[in-house]
């Protein structure tokens, strides 16, 4: 399967990406490890004319400490993510999950921040982002803007970017004393596959994976848990206010059924790391 | 577009369309033909190559990704005529049957070789996920990921 005809433009720095962006506008499209991009390319369900390759801005793959909060670089692939030293101590969520991301040769190449802006509610890092309330940071023309994760997805692979921004860095607030217990948990058929249902876990905070059209908190588990019930008490209520597809791998019934075994598995393990 | 690649250390500079994919490039402009497409959709492994010396599957990566960057096949592992010790590994433990997956799966324990040098027998499975046998031959192709990294510390 080849891609339909494109013009390839490599950017040399941010500030070039954004200006090849201005020029060519909604005909554009932003390639970083183009895992989940060229796949669609292939298929030919996305055929930008212009595909803006950010694969050299070596200044966007970071992690930084910054107090309060962490910084991780867009362009910082899964692998980098799973084999941060820093993320490991501070982020174990992030960096085990990055480790179950796809296979080896995925996490070579994909990256968080196009990961986060291609927003496939079946992707593993966005629900984890959401689980550890993180801000994406967007760079437009005219200067940067945090966007609270929350509010970050609108649907199925939309996302509340302008076209003219470019997703240059993720900051991820460190668990406080008490919410440090995690856990993720992700149900597949093959090992590569995406999660039919996932659960990110971190603290009291419960975020699903291919639960709707975009990744979401489970708002009425972490209200029970919150108001002291069980792991398996507040799992019960892991599928209230989801709205999950039936396809050929999983139906609605049993997505929710999943949802909730799972949200009892995560909670009950992130309780015994604490 | 003019790409400019450095496969098994040779330099090829070539014109190409914006959209080649490496896999491509390697077989049909490069005309190292070991590296087999298999699936074309990222499951399979079997396009797997080293970029620099690190596994990707060469049907997702753009030949103009790859653009001043060192490609390695499995054509570039044996040095003077002595065969690489992973290769070496499949030809003493019958790593392969039909042999289709092989080039790939060769890559693919280069590299996690190269990232964990001495992996247990789990981290060998945990590391080839991303690699399909339909021999299911896996069994001999794990013996062998562990002889080579016996054979190498």
């Amino acid at each position: 399967m080849i891609p339909a005809s494109f013009t390839y433009k490599r950017a040399a720095s941010v500030d070039e990406a954004l200006d090849l962006a201005a020029e060519y506008g909604e005909d554009a499209k932003y390639l970083a490890g183009g895992h989940s991009l060229l796949p669609l390319m292939k298929l030919r369900l996305a055929a930008p004319e212009v595909i803006i390759d950010l694969g050299e801005l070596h200044d966007l793959s970071f992690v930084a400490d910054l107090g309060s909060r962490l910084a991780i670089g867009a362009l910082t692939r899964h692998h980098d993510v799973e084999h941060s030293e820093l993320l490991t101590r501070e982020l174990p969520l992030l960096a085990h999950a990055a480790g179950q991301v796809g296979d080896p040769q995925v996490r070579h190449r994909g990256t968080i921040g196009g990961s986060v802006a291609h927003a496939d509610p079946a992707s593993d890092l966005p629900a984890v982002l959401l689980a550890l309330d993180a801000t994406v940071v967007a760079r437009g023309t005219d200067g940067s803007r945090e966007i609270p994760i929350g509010e970050f997805f609108q649907g199925l692979f939309e996302t509340v970017l302008e076209p003219d921004e470019l997703l240059t860095e993720i900051r991820v607030p460190k668990p406080a004393a008490g919410s440090r217990g995690w856990s993720f948990q992700k149900f597949t058929q093959r090992a590569i596959d995406w999660a039919i249902v996932g659960v990110a876990v971190q603290g009291g905070a419960v975020a699903l994976i291919n639960m709707a059209g975009t990744p979401l908190r489970a708002a009425a588990a972490e209200a029970a848990l919150a108001g002291g019930a069980p792991p398996d008490g507040a799992a019960a209520h892991a599928a209230e206010g989801t709205s999950a597809a039936s396809d050929i791998r999983a139906s609605r019934e049993y997505r929710e059924h999943l949802a909730r075994v799972l949200v009892s598995r995560a909670l009950t393990e992130a309780a015994s790391r604490t | 577009m003019k790409v400019d690649l450095t496969v098994n250390g040779k330099e090829i500079t070539a014109d190409v369309e914006d959209r080649m994919l490496l896999v491509h490039f390697l077989r049909d402009v490069a005309d190292l033909t070991a590296t087999n497409i298999g699936c074309d959709t990222t499951s399979c492994g079997a396009c797997t190559v080293l970029f620099d010396g690190e596994s990707v599957k060469s049907c997702t990566v753009l030949a103009a990704q790859a653009s001043g960057h060192e490609i390695t096949t499995v054509e570039g592992l044996a040095s003077n005529g002595v065969m690489h010790p992973v290769q070496r590994a499949f030809h003493e433990q019958h790593g392969l049957q039909c042999g289709f997956c092989t080039p790939g799966m060769v890559m693919a324990i280069v590299s996690l070789l190269r990232e964990n040098p001495h992996p247990t027998e789990e981290q060998v499975r945990a590391g080839l996920e991303g690699n399909l046998c339909r021999c299911t031959g896996y069994h001999n192709i794990v013996r062998a990921a562990l002889a080579a990294a016996e054979v190498s510390s």
